[in-house]
């Protein structure tokens, strides 16, 4: 996976696996100390210390239909070759915080990728977790808390054209006008 | 299609389409599942959600619901997009692209016919 984007969606997947009831994910890029931080938080089932120990480890996975899950794994080099770090801070029944850091310039970091799409797929597909997203660029930033538009409209309308298009078009202005890549 | 620029707007919109669908018989809705677990995703479920989501926008579908879910357990089919009719039985197809999405979007989900040719027997 050649796109921080999709990492971030695969992160996010686990904490929809978690139970999570509310998720949100930062991605803050900061040129004057060449910093990319992702952060994703969530209130799921969380984990002991050993989990966490072994999630990041190629030979463990959650998952019960197959035996090697290498999401993770895969992050954390590609942190780890940008001079950054891949962290897990979890406490069982309070949630999981992953944070990943990349130096923004280095010449091997990924590109963000397609955030926008990200985020829609999180938003339409997951009706019933609370989102909360923010991008930062410097002094600029996008932040969209799904809760508005819930409280509205209902978690229903979620799947009804305006409203993929209303928020597809949130999404795709207010993170293009960023210019973080 | 014009642009909605504020959640009022929105709201209107939606107010005019609920109009509209309460005028027809009301049937219940189509479930359009995407499996989104690690395999799931590196093998391109995102961009096949996303033709999904155009495919519903561009048509103006309407009672669907989309959900997304971890891996439905065969890998080796990923992308794994999964259509369930009111009434009826689940179907699951595999390898699906966007261009496949769309074809199971017009046939299936629009015009209720199985699309024998992407679909996964179990």
């Amino acid at each position: 996976m050649r796109e921080i984007a999709l990492h971030i969606l695969d992160i996010a997947a686990n904490s929809i696996s978690a139970g999570a009831r509310n998720i949100s994910i930062s991605i803050i890029g900061n040129r004057k100390d060449d910093a990319l931080d992702i952060t994703i938080s969530d209130d799921g089932k969380g984990m002991t210390p050993e989990m966490v120990q072994t999630v990041t480890d190629p030979w463990t996975t959650s998952r019960t239909e197959r035996n090697v899950g290498l999401g993770i794994p895969l992050l954390k080099a590609a942190a780890e070759a940008c001079n950054g770090y891949f962290n897990i801070t979890s406490e069982l029944g309070k949630g999981t915080k992953v944070q990943v850091h990349f130096q923004l310039g280095h010449i091997d970091r990924m590109p963000l990728g397609d955030l926008p799409s990200t985020f829609l797929a999180l938003i339409v597909g997951t009706p019933d977790v609370h989102w909360v997203f923010q991008v930062k660029h410097d002094s600029k930033e996008f932040f969209f808390d799904d809760a508005q538009i819930k409280n509205e409209l209902g978690k229903d309308c979620l799947a009804e054209p305006e409203v993929i298009r209303y928020i597809r078009e949130i999404f795709t202005e207010g993170i293009e006008a960023l210019a973080l890549n | 299609m014009p642009t909605i620029k504020s959640l009022e707007d929105l709201k209107k919109m939606r107010e005019e389409a609920l109009r509209k669908q309460e005028l027809k018989t009301t049937t219940g809705k189509t479930e359009i599942i995407v499996g989104m677990g690690t395999v799931g995703i590196a093998a391109g479920a995102r961009e096949t959600l996303k033709a999904i989501l155009e495919f519903v926008d561009s048509n103006h579908l309407e009672n669907i619901i989309i959900r997304q879910t971890g891996n439905i357990g065969i890998d080796s089919f990923e992308p794994v997009v999964q259509v369930v009719l009111p009434g009826q039985e689940k179907v699951t197809y595999g390898h699906v692209n966007p261009e496949i999405a769309k074809i199971i979007m017009e046939e299936h989900v629009v015009r209720g016919k199985v699309v024998p040719d992407y679909q996964i027997k179990g």
